[in-house]
């Protein structure tokens, strides 16, 4: 009796915790599809209209490119200072070697509205004008740490025997990274280069901070919250939510469900 | 003549590696906040940055009442986020770890975290629209008849911690839960041998070896939200200051450059202050 009570209890708390998590969700797609000018209940039916308004929508059509570009680059400079970095932290002995790691994934400890204001402090300083190009030097900062901490975790002893291997055969330093390192860590690099475009892809503080005209998705859709509650900011949501998911799907069944059957 | 050693070429080349990224960091996140940092002993006067030094930012903040109110509603908002997220949190992980069968706990585990992929932005904005004047809640509240006028829930304390909550819960459901698996089932085999029921078995194995897992999850909690610019912005608006919208506005309307800096290192400092307070408790795992 009591093991019957206390399982549903457990359940009914499992159904509240999902249903507190899913509702924002769900309100957001529910009422893009509205029929109406408010994305408030009562829903009076689908309609296309608002997923049409975006597409149209040049400005926006424009940050997204602008965004996907600035994820794109920052995350491919990223993990290659970061795979770099842990190759050489994790196959040589160098002095200092726990202040360098400790200096490279110091920025993952400050809040990014620092970064950025340090950040914009010195380009003002210097008469450097702000551009995608900003931001993206933001973007690297802050997920560099990220690459180099999953790439370096990733590099196992283990794996210093087949380079040694390699080398005996007499291949050079940079063909061994090139043609066996990189390839075995490839699951850990393409989980960083994934999980770095998704963080470059939703951040707003840096990028609203750095740009000026040509401006990344979260910051315009920013720009459009002033309007207040519109069904055209669901419709755009929705579409973020949608290819987050669609990057994370990726992740999750080329990378994670592949080293998790080896 | 000096010899060149295999392990000078060696050496001379793993700088090459990691020279790239350290320089990196060192040119965009140490030098510019070595900057800053500088830039907080300036002074704005008119329109001009002066660099004379001297600590009158920070005499400001602790004369002015208004920086004050934003300090401790910073920290009275992040503490209570951070407590309930974990007292929220817990359950739901444990539940995943213990009641859902084995096969499917990961599809329970990423369901339960997968609207944390919903933009930043319109995370806050989904939650206007349930705690608008004429969103989901005040609406179902009027159709059953429990209030007759919409009650006013955006634009409060509570709308931001409800927003920042929801955030954060799932959060720390993915962190406690990878700490509840990685328990040895042999500590509660042991337990009940020894005689302790579930709850003696919870209370005096499970929970003590959790608590470093809470600890770190409860220090990421503290930082994100306490330097987050957004939620507070969208969801509380401009009743109750937190200390990242009181930095914006010393970057907007008053450019007020030096202030902000001066700003940004007390936020560092009481994120600092939090690492000292629950260091011994975090295990921060390394390679």
């Amino acid at each position: 009796m009591r093991r019957l009570f206390l399982s549903s209890l457990s359940w009914t708390y499992l159904v509240g915790a999902y249903a507190f998590i899913f509702l924002p969700v769900v309100v957001l797609v529910l009422f893009s599809f509205q029929d109406g000018r408010l994305p408030v209940p009562p829903f009076n039916g689908f309609s296309k209209q608002w997923y049409e308004a975006v597409f149209a929508d040049r400005k926006l059509m424009a940050a997204l490119g602008n965004s996907l570009l600035v994820a794109l680059a920052s995350s491919i400079v990223a993990c290659l200072l970061g795979f770099l970095a842990a190759y050489g932290l994790a196959r040589y002995r160098l002095p200092a070697s726990a202040l360098q790691r400790g200096l490279l994934i110091a920025p993952m400890t400050v809040s990014y509205l620092i970064i950025a204001l340090g950040l914009l402090a010195v380009l003002n300083a210097l008469n450097v004008p702000l551009s995608l190009m900003t931001v993206g030097i933001g973007h690297v900062v802050i997920n560099l740490p990220l690459c180099f901490a999953i790439i370096y975790a990733s590099m196992g002893d283990h794996h210093i025997n087949i380079e040694r291997a390699a080398r005996d055969l007499g291949a050079n330093d940079f063909k061994v990274m090139v043609l066996v390192t990189a390839p075995m860590l490839m699951p850990s690099i393409l989980a960083a280069f994934f999980l770095s475009v998704t963080f470059s892809w939703d951040e707003f503080i840096i990028a609203f901070l750095l740009s000026r005209f040509d401006v990344t998705l979260p910051v315009e859709i920013w720009s459009m919250l002033r309007s207040g509650l519109n069904p055209k900011t669901n419709a755009v949501g929705s579409l973020v939510f949608l290819v987050s998911v669609a990057l994370l799907l990726i992740l999750e069944l080329f990378l994670f469900g592949r080293t998790r059957k080896q | 003549m000096t010899v060149i050693t295999l392990e000078d070429v060696d050496r001379r080349r793993a700088w090459g590696f990691v020279a790239p990224a350290l320089l990196w960091i060192i040119a965009f996140f140490v030098a510019p906040f070595v900057f800053m940092a500088a830039m907080s002993l300036w002074k704005r006067e008119g329109r001009e940055i002066v660099r004379v030094w001297s600590l009158d930012n920070y005499l400001r903040f602790f004369s002015e009442s208004a920086f004050l109110k934003g300090l401790t509603n910073s920290v009275e908002i992040t503490l209570t986020v951070t407590v309930l997220s974990v007292l929220l949190a817990y359950p739901l992980a444990w539940i995943i770890a213990e009641r859902v069968p084995r096969r499917f706990q990961r599809m329970a585990l990423i369901l339960a975290i997968l609207p944390f992929w919903t933009s930043y932005v319109v995370r806050s904005y989904s939650w206007l629209l349930v705690l608008s004047k004429n969103g989901v809640i005040n609406q179902a509240l009027m159709g059953l008849g429990v209030v007759a006028e919409p009650i006013e829930i955006a634009s409060t304390r509570s709308a931001t911690v409800l927003g920042f909550v929801h955030f954060f819960v799932m959060l720390l459901t993915l962190t406690i839960y990878s700490n509840l698996i990685q328990l040895s089932p042999n500590y509660r085999r042991a337990a009940a041998d020894l005689g302790a029921n579930a709850f003696q078995t919870f209370w005096h194995v499970v929970l003590p070896l959790t608590l470093p897992g809470i600890m770190t999850g409860a220090f990421l909690t503290f930082v994100l939200c306490i330097g987050d610019y957004v939620t507070p912005q969208i969801l509380g608006g401009n009743n109750e200051l937190v200390l990242p919208q009181i930095i914006m506005l010393q970057l907007g309307r008053r450019a007020d450059f030096p202030m902000a800096a001066a700003l940004s290192i007390i936020l560092m400092l009481v994120v600092t202050l939090a690492y000292v307070l629950c260091a011994r408790w975090l295990k921060i795992e390394r390679a």
